[in-house]
């Protein structure tokens, strides 16, 4: 195991190097990084200067929402964010040389690159996280910690099944970028926000099609004992694992279909 | 080691159709292009193989699917003796390409660090990456720009680099795509001697894709040439030369305007210009070198300049249509 990890470590720690090589560059994509964070958080903040309650949630619990579903994206952008980046692969040849080396394709393009300025966004979804959790009147205990754990970790799996489900969708859609970065970003702004404001429409790709809705309002709203969407159950949070589950059904499915479609396979 | 066959390469009736989408709102069908038709190829161990043909005659489409990138339309391929698809990555193990216009290096990063990357990536143990790496190092005359990052390397320098990382992990068959295409004479010079001399030292296979009848000349004992997907030539390098005549030119600037070069021997006078001032020879280097032409040319006018033409190869690809179809 360890030695057929190497080939990734290898590659990792190279981008990481050369990132850290480029210092003053680092830090300020860092900053940015954060700045883009925590301007997004003022702006929760601003909606909530005019009113009290949105969808249902006060401000300290939307933090929480917000905490965990940007530290959850923030993750997975570390990890396979640069998974949006195929096009260019495709373009530079650069796909071609992975057919070349004896490591699956998935895992060479998502251990490829390491943008580590995005640790920036990680620290600003973890203090919201904190500041929510210690703002809100949490019934502590090991349900309670579970369930939170296993929120940010559904949540980190699904956004990362969104990016590799639009990869596979990149070999299809030319120039196709913008499209399923609607999903792929649209889907986090979402999952930041109470489900309830949603429209129907949103509910339905959201909720089960791009299953983010699990990501951190269904798991709150569990944890917090808050009224969720109307004729939900309350346990419906500890379904987290399971929309996690069928995100990466439908990224495998995606990817193996746009990699048939590369192959020339037809599909 | 390859199978029992000790065929490194082995297709039967390969194929790849490419449908195109007509223009949106056309009435049109969807287009058919045959890149890749019916081809049935036998490379075996040891073997040096050029394979040319015009730009779009399918060399490129035959490579990606023996390599496992495209699938076939039809037909079958092994390459040493693994399904390129169904085995890819047990195929990358025992295979190392080189393409001319992509990369496998990390450009940002320095030479030196791509080869260990690329060790791990084929799980080479320390010992064998160090030795392999020095040897390689050595032949390629790299050592002078291993500590420098990719992007800042020539193109000559990046080109060895490149052939160095496609056989780290010493592969049974080497695929060079293009491999001199914008090289220097002396960069390519190298890197022919190197390619000759691996082969001689590891029993390497070599199958490449030029556009450089130079390539084929030096490199490569028996040509493929395909024309429209199909095999149009397949035989020995002299019997290529026989078929086509693959003559050079050699291009004498004299001191003073003189007679036409008629007799000198093992030539053909083709052309002079400027009252004789400038002359052309055309020789079979099967037959006769540059040398001897020279010399016996010196016995008749004084030489102030010259330079040597090598036979084009889309000339060459022509003449093969030509005389098959």
């Amino acid at each position: 195991m360890a030695d057929r990890l190497r080939a990734y470590r290898a590659v990792l720690a190279s981008r990481a190097r050369s990132q850290a090589s480029y210092r003053t560059s680092f830090r300020l994509d860092l900053v940015g990084a954060v700045l883009v964070g925590v301007i997004e958080l003022a702006e929760i903040w601003v909606l909530y200067s005019a009113t009290d309650e949105i969808g249902g949630l006060t401000l300290a619990q939307v933090l929480l929402v917000f905490g965990v579903a940007d530290l959850a994206f923030s993750l997975a952008d570390l990890v396979a964010g640069h998974c949006d980046k195929l096009p260019v692969y495709v373009r530079a040849g650069t796909l071609d040389v992975f057919f070349l080396r004896p490591q699956p394709i998935l895992a060479q393009l998502v251990t490829s690159d390491l943008s580590l300025r995005r640790i920036g966004r990680c620290l600003v979804g973890a203090t919201a996280l904190a500041v929510g959790l210690a703002l809100n009147d949490v019934a502590w205990g090991l349900g309670a910690v579970g369930l939170l754990m296993l929120a940010v970790l559904s949540g980190f799996v699904i956004f990362t099944a969104q990016f590799v489900t639009a990869a596979g969708l990149q070999f299809f859609l030319v120039n196709g970028a913008e499209m399923t970065n609607a999903f792929v970003y649209g889907g986090r702004y979402a999952a930041t926000q109470p489900a309830t404001v949603w429209p129907r429409a949103l509910l339905v790709v959201f909720g089960t099609i791009f299953p983010v809705a699990f990501a951190a309002y269904l798991p709150v709203s569990t944890l917090l004992g808050t009224r969720g969407v109307a004729g939900l159950p309350a346990w419906l949070g500890w379904c987290a694992p399971v929309a996690a589950l069928w995100a990466v059904v439908v990224a495998a499915a995606c990817w193996r279909w746009g990699l048939r479609h590369y192959r020339g396979a037809g599909g | 080691m390859s199978d029992v066959s000790g065929n490194v390469i082995e297709t039967e009736g390969l194929t790849r159709v490419f449908t195109g989408r007509p223009e949106r709102g056309s009435r049109l069908r969807r287009t058919r292009h045959v890149a890749v038709d019916h081809l049935d190829l036998t490379v075996v161990a040891g073997e040096s193989v050029g394979y040319i043909g015009a730009n779009g005659a399918g060399k490129s489409t035959t490579i990606k699917m023996l390599v496992g990138i495209l699938v076939p339309t039809s037909g079958s391929v092994r390459t040493v003796g693994l399904h390129p698809l169904k085995e890819r990555r047990a195929l990358a193990r025992r295979v190392g390409v080189v393409f001319g216009q992509r990369s496998q290096l990390w450009w940002d990063l320095p030479v030196r660090e791509s080869f260990s990357i690329l060790a791990a990536i084929h799980g080479l143990s320390a010992a064998d990456e160090r030795a392999r790496t020095a040897e390689l190092v050595e032949m390629l005359e790299m050592g002078a720009y291993l500590g420098t990052p990719v992007r800042q390397l020539s193109l000559g320098q990046r080109m060895r680099a490149e052939v160095a990382a496609a056989l780290l992990h010493r592969p049974e068959l080497l695929v060079l795509d293009e491999p001199t295409i914008g090289l220097d004479v002396l960069s390519k010079q190298r890197l022919r001697e190197f390619l000759v001399a691996q082969r001689r030292e590891h029993g390497t296979t070599l199958l490449l894709t030029t556009h450089d009848m130079g390539d084929v000349e030096r490199l490569c004992e028996r040509v493929l040439v395909v024309d429209h997907g199909r095999l149009a030539f397949d035989g020995m390098l002299a019997g290529l030369a026989r078929t086509v005549g693959a003559r050079r030119e050699l291009v004498l600037d004299l001191a003073t305007p003189g007679p036409d070069l008629t007799d000198v021997p093992g030539t053909e006078h083709v052309r002079s210009e400027s009252d004789g001032l400038r002359q052309r020879l055309a020789f079979d280097p099967q037959r006769t070198t540059a040398a001897r032409v020279l010399a016996a040319v010196a016995e008749r006018a004084e030489v102030v300049d010259l330079s040597i033409v090598e036979p084009d190869i889309e000339d060459v690809v022509r003449e093969i249509y030509r005389a098959t179809r």
